[in-house]
């Protein structure tokens, strides 16, 4: 497996390397990714300056509220969504459910999140993403789950969150969790790398390059539970490069105008001033769930393995 | 460098490596003391709505019609052109450059590609091309230079002080386009 994308130049072009996954994640740095379920919110994410949309049947809050079987959206919204917009279209996958992931990369979304809000297909192995041209994003609580995911062949990690909660704290806990442990592994010698390789469950090669580089070779985005822009500022504080919001925008008073105020406060993250003037007037933010009042079995963020 | 969204980290490592001190910009009153400035690789509708409303575009527009030297790869390249084949609504650039690009001309992620690519003023053999959902420039004005083309399409343009190309030098390890960039501000200053 190698992690790091080779230096050379191909001798022939080529596509689905290792470089433009990764690369193509690097384009969204800075920016903002929103949920959407129609066209018409693909085209209000758009116009409010959203680098990416993810096409998705249900937002997070509405998979909590009905229950049942999240899947894969329907072909056809997704076909409406890639024709409605000029920017990135995402796509998720259940975990594991390796033919959703093919369909997704047939139908020729840019990036497939393989994604712990829909239903898991396989309680013990996640897709072996190398096998894709598309590229994926995949979901992590702590290094050793990112690390794992890149294992696989993920090109861009995002931090879980409590999805569809409007609650940031889990995306808080995640975000430091991964960088607390990135700055421990800082401080180990090579003689160290290789139990805290074991402890992490994951490859030594990569604890390695996490080691020297002091953050993860793809992209670090934030998600689950960012409502408003200062949740969008507080998580890029806190080390995001960029973040997903999910049924923050579409479950809040006015979608377009919050939309907007989000892709300001993560542009001028450490700017209070910017994110006082976008947090006006924005009307009612979705309201959000207290995770103490959540069952255990109701939590996204502890699916996947 | 312009940090609003995209790909800073890699052009900021890259400038270092070709012996600049760059310095992100993000508001006005930055841009002011600036000799030369680079356009990332990002999405450009978010750049140019980001550009328009923090009050960067005019400034940007009245600083390239002095002679600033820019830079600008991929949504950068975008941003430089004098117009958009197929903007989305309200999609404006800062322009300099006289010629008319194609948004992801070469296609969706599926079809993002590395190649070779031979460019004019970079020596030492062609440039490791990274191109991802990229533009290529649909035709060049009389005043604009093609330096690099793919597939018959133009990839690397400049005019003057502007460089722009439709790839990704700052992903590669290969520094020759920012060094070109560097010694083009170096000349501008003198």
């Amino acid at each position: 497996m190698s992690s790091t994308p080779a230096s050379s130049t191909p001798a022939t072009p080529e596509t689905g390397t290792a470089r433009v996954k990764r690369g193509m994640a690097e384009q969204l740095k800075g920016g903002v990714i929103m949920d959407v379920v129609t066209p018409e919110q693909a085209r209000i994410a758009e116009d409010a300056g959203a680098v990416a949309v993810m096409a998705l049947e249900r937002v997070p809050a509405d998979i909590r509220k009905d229950g049942g079987v999240a899947r894969m959206s329907d072909p056809d919204m997704i076909d409406g969504i890639i024709e409605a917009v000029s920017i990135p279209v995402m796509a998720k996958s259940r975990i594991g459910h390796l033919v959703e992931a093919q369909v997704l990369q047939a139908l020729g979304v840019d990036y497939i999140d393989e994604s712990e809000v829909l239903t898991p297909a396989d309680e013990v192995n996640h897709t072996d993403k190398w096998s894709f041209t598309t590229p994926f994003v995949c979901g992590a609580t702590n290094l050793g789950e990112a690390l794992r995911r890149i294992a696989e062949g993920a090109a861009m990690i995002r931090s879980k969150g409590e999805a569809g909660t409007g609650n940031v704290v889990e995306a808080v806990r995640h975000m430091r969790q991964i960088r607390g442990e990135i700055g421990k592994l800082r401080a180990l010698d090579n003689h160290e790398l290789y139990a805290a390789a074991k402890e992490l469950r994951a490859p030594y090669e990569l604890v390695r390059e996490v080691a020297e580089a002091g953050r993860l070779p793809v992209v670090l985005f934030s998600a689950g539970g960012v409502a408003t822009p200062a949740d969008a500022a507080l998580m890029r504080q806190l080390g995001a490069e960029g973040v997903f919001v999910g049924s923050g925008i579409f479950k809040s008073g006015d979608p377009a105008k919050r939309a907007a105020a989000v892709v300001k406060a993560t542009t001028f993250y450490d700017d209070p001033k910017v994110v006082a003037d976008v947090s006006r007037g924005l009307g009612e933010a979705m309201v959000g769930i207290n995770l103490d009042t959540l069952p255990d079995g109701e939590r996204y963020a502890s699916r996947g393995w | 460098m312009l940090a609003l969204q995209g790909d800073v980290r890699e052009h900021l490592a890259a400038l270092r490596a070709a012996g600049a001190s760059p310095r992100p910009v993000r508001r006005p009153e930055e841009l002011a003391g600036v000799a030369g400035l680079v356009i990332p690789g990002g999405e450009s509708t978010t750049i140019s709505k980001l550009a328009t409303a923090f009050g960067l575009l005019e400034p940007l527009r009245a600083r390239v019609a002095e002679g600033l030297p820019v830079y600008g790869s991929c949504a950068g390249m975008i941003m430089l052109a004098d117009k958009i084949l197929d903007p989305r609504s309200g999609q404006e650039t800062v322009g300099g450059i006289d010629m008319i690009v194609r948004r992801n001309a070469f296609g969706r992620q599926n079809e993002s590609f590395e190649a070779a690519v031979e460019m004019a003023d970079v020596a030492g053999g062609p440039v490791h091309g990274v191109f991802i959902r990229a533009p290529w420039v649909e035709s060049v004005g009389a005043s604009a230079e093609t330096l690099a083309a793919y597939d018959g399409h133009p990839v690397a343009v400049r005019q003057g002080n502007l460089l722009a190309t439709a790839f990704h030098p700052e992903l590669t390890g290969d520094h020759r386009v920012h060094a070109l960039f560097v010694s083009m501000v170096r000349a501008a200053g003198r």
